[in-house]
């Protein structure tokens, strides 16, 4: 495995593995940006798909839910490493495909 | 930014170095090193890791390019933030503003290698649908793009795909152009670690 796939290997078993304050079903949650509750599922989808289009009101709307800012920080850290490696799987398995490696 | 953790909830010695950085600096310590230093284990460290091999690590393309790749991907993705912080550093690396400004104002016009105009369209393509297909990646072997820069360019990709989002999300204080110029000669002299 080449030092990047190691390094994002590494990151990606920690944020969805390791220790946390969200459980491990709400970073997986946030990660594939499906199956959770609203108001976290609004937030979590628009970092995923628009992040630019986030307000306060969305991180308002989170907290007042009764979820910590340390669990909103692991979902949103969450999300947005789940949507990048989405793409990044993706284009690699189109690379994959067009140099015809297996 | 929009949890007060991210500005503040650090530990004694890291808000020691703030005060360090900002001093040596004399400009405000930037967000995106407060995220990354808030519970650094958690998404700081790791990711660090794989920023330093994507954007300093071994490639055949130069540190100028892979700069010019974060800041038209952050473009693409209308992250304000990091188009800022990147073009300021793609600047510096090639010694050349007008050749980065050329790219993120038309991709298509500007004067640059046809390998590397080819793979920055993927790039866009990636992060605007989110998807690309082998037709896009043939498009950039034939423009004389190598199967390894093209999964180079992929993980300079997979970076700033994350942290795009993550300023955008937690709400980047946007400083004044010094305080980016002052990142990127940092960025230029010691890389991501």
């Amino acid at each position: 495995m080449s030092d990047i796939r190691r390094a994002h290997k590494v990151l990606v078993t920690r944020i969805l593995e390791g220790d946390g304050t969200a459980s491990r079903a709400q970073r997986r949650g946030a990660f594939d940006n499906a199956g959770l509750a609203e108001p976290m599922q609004t937030l979590i989808s628009k970092v995923a798909r628009h992040a630019c289009t986030v307000t306060d009101e969305d991180i308002t709307a989170a907290r007042a839910s009764g979820l910590s800012e340390d669990q909103i920080f692991e979902m949103v850290v969450s999300a947005a490493v789940g949507q990048a490696t989405r793409q990044y799987n993706t284009a690699l398995a189109a690379l994959d495909a067009a140099t015809e490696k297996e | 930014m929009r949890l007060a953790i991210l500005d503040s909830g650090h530990g004694f010695t890291t808000k020691a170095l703030f005060a360090f950085i900002g001093a040596v600096s004399r400009q405000p310590v930037l967000d995106i090193i407060k995220l990354g230093k808030y519970r650094a284990d958690f998404y700081g460290d790791p990711m660090q890791r794989v920023t330093q091999e994507a954007m300093r690590g071994p490639s055949a393309w130069s540190v100028g390019d892979r700069e010019l790749m974060a800041a038209l991907v952050a473009k693409t993705n209308s992250c304000e933030w990091c188009v800022k912080a990147h073009s300021a550093v793609a600047e510096r690396a090639y010694g050349d503003k007008a050749k980065v400004s050329a790219v993120l104002f038309d991709l298509e016009t500007a004067a640059i290698e046809e390998p590397l105009r080819a793979t920055l369209r993927m790039l866009c393509k990636l992060s605007t649908e989110h998807s690309v297909d082998t037709d896009d990646m043939r498009a950039a072997l034939a423009a004389g793009a190598s199967r390894q820069q093209i999964e180079d360019a992929l993980a300079v990709c997979f970076a700033f795909s994350t942290v795009n989002r993550l300023a955008d999300a937690f709400g980047f204080f946007l400083p004044g152009p010094k305080a980016f110029e002052a990142g990127a000669k940092y960025l230029l002299a010691r890389g991501y670690r």
